[in-house]
């Protein structure tokens, strides 16, 4: 085997490939897969964000129907009190008017009564009066005896 | 084999001698090996050409098949690069890569049936015809030349030339042993792209010497003897199974001519103290 101008001709070939190489291909390709590799690892970290995110907006969504559930047991409690509240005091208004009522109406069936009574007893009397002047004809005397009708019609 | 058209069948050394022998321009040490050249230019040119395709069209979100193909060869590189080179360098890993590559693509070539490029050559008027680039001494001698002179340009840069030469002289041995410690060094630095070349050549030129030997093997057959179709067949099986042994070298010789490269940068990088 003869060495020749061969080798040389391949060195400067050899040359020429490295300096390719080194300038167009492999930082290229190595960008190409870093880049990759660092955008796998951004997905994932987001991935894992992303996870993180919606398990604690689900503890807070929890937390805001929980916060909500109470918040409306409350607002029940507090609308039926109030219903019974307003039951109530609507009951005594009405048991205030009827009692009213029928204090008027008593007083009123008492007045009438009272009424009814004396003229009840002033009829009486003159009942009385006439079917004694029957009786006794004159010998009563209105005058006479004034007093006297007066204390019966009052025990009446 | 040019059996029918030279007349008289070639005797297998001549057959051998035949697939030896380079095309060649020139005479002496200004002759050229043309065929050597064009291969390796040829291998070179698919080697960048299919890689600049690939970072040409480089998708960091969509690669295709190709283009992961060839990250697994930059990746498989790098790691390499990364194992044995502590440091920064923009040549080291570029350089591994080209070595491994373009060493691959020259060694598949002797996978290539031995007479099927020369037989075509011939018809174009070509008589001389070695595939295999790294067969030739020239060529992997040339190879392991440059890695050399990236070795001492690094040493110098990284170290200085004070540096260096220091080293040269004290290193392994100390300073009192400095005429020994130069020698030993000249010759080691010296060892180093001869053996990085020749492993190679000797490797890929066994092979291709073997290849041969079975060509000749079954070329026996034209011979039209009686044992010829026994020859066809042993060549058959024996081509078969030395084919898939060379598929183990033929990269593992790249792989060593990388690594050995890299970690011969690695102590040009390397200052001792």
């Amino acid at each position: 085997m003869n060495i020749n101008l061969t080798l040389v001709v391949q060195m400067m070939v050899f040359a020429i490939v490295i300096w390719v190489v080194m300038k167009f291909i492999w930082p290229i390709i190595l960008g190409a897969m870093n880049e990759r590799e660092a955008k796998i690892a951004a997905g994932l970290a987001a991935a894992e964000q992303g996870q993180k995110d919606l398990s604690e907006a689900k503890s807070r969504a929890d937390e805001v129907i929980k916060e909500a559930r109470t918040r409306a047991l409350a607002i029940e409690s507090q609308a039926r009190t109030q219903a019974n509240q307003i039951i109530e005091e609507a009951r005594k208004a009405a048991s205030l008017e009827g009692e009213k009522a029928l204090a008027s109406a008593k007083s009123q069936i008492e007045l009438e009564s009272n009424r009814a009574r004396d003229a009840l007893r002033g009829q009486v009397v003159s009942l009385a009066v006439a079917g004694a002047r029957r009786v006794l004809e004159k010998e009563i005397d209105q005058k006479a005896h004034g007093e006297l009708l007066d204390q019966l019609a009052a025990k009446l | 084999m040019a059996v029918e058209n030279a007349g008289h069948a070639p005797s297998g050394s001549e057959y051998i001698l035949h697939h030896l022998t380079n095309l060649t321009q020139g005479e002496g040490t200004s002759a050229l090996h043309l065929d050597s050249v064009f291969f390796s230019v040829l291998l070179a040119v698919l080697f960048v050409g299919s890689f600049a395709l690939v970072a040409r069209k480089a998708s960091v979100t969509k690669p295709g098949k190709f283009q992961l193909f060839v990250e697994v060869l930059v990746d498989f590189v790098d790691t390499q690069v990364r194992d044995s080179f502590q440091g920064t360098s923009k040549l080291v890993a570029p350089l591994a890569l080209t070595i491994f590559c373009w060493v691959l693509l020259f060694n598949f070539m002797d996978l290539v049936p031995v007479d099927l490029l020369p037989k075509a050559g011939e018809a174009f008027g070509i008589h001389y015809m070695k595939v295999v680039p790294s067969t030739d001494l020239n060529i992997t001698l040339g190879m392991s030349l440059t890695v050399f002179l990236l070795c001492m340009f690094y040493s110098v840069k990284i170290k200085g030339a004070w540096g260096f030469a220091k080293e040269l002289l004290t290193h392994p041995f100390g300073p009192w042993m400095a005429p020994f410690n130069l020698l030993l060094n000249f010759i080691e630095h010296l060892a180093r792209p001869v053996s990085l070349g020749l492993r190679l050549y000797g490797n890929l030129y066994a092979g291709e010497m073997i290849f041969l030997l079975l060509a000749v093997l079954g070329g026996s057959f034209a011979l039209a003897s009686v044992t010829g179709i026994g020859a066809v067949i042993g060549q058959l099986i024996l081509g078969t199974v030395w084919g898939l042994f060379h598929i183990l070298v033929i990269p593992l010789q790249a792989f060593i001519f990388m690594v050995l490269t890299i970690v011969y940068l690695a102590q040009a990088h390397e200052t001792h103290h």
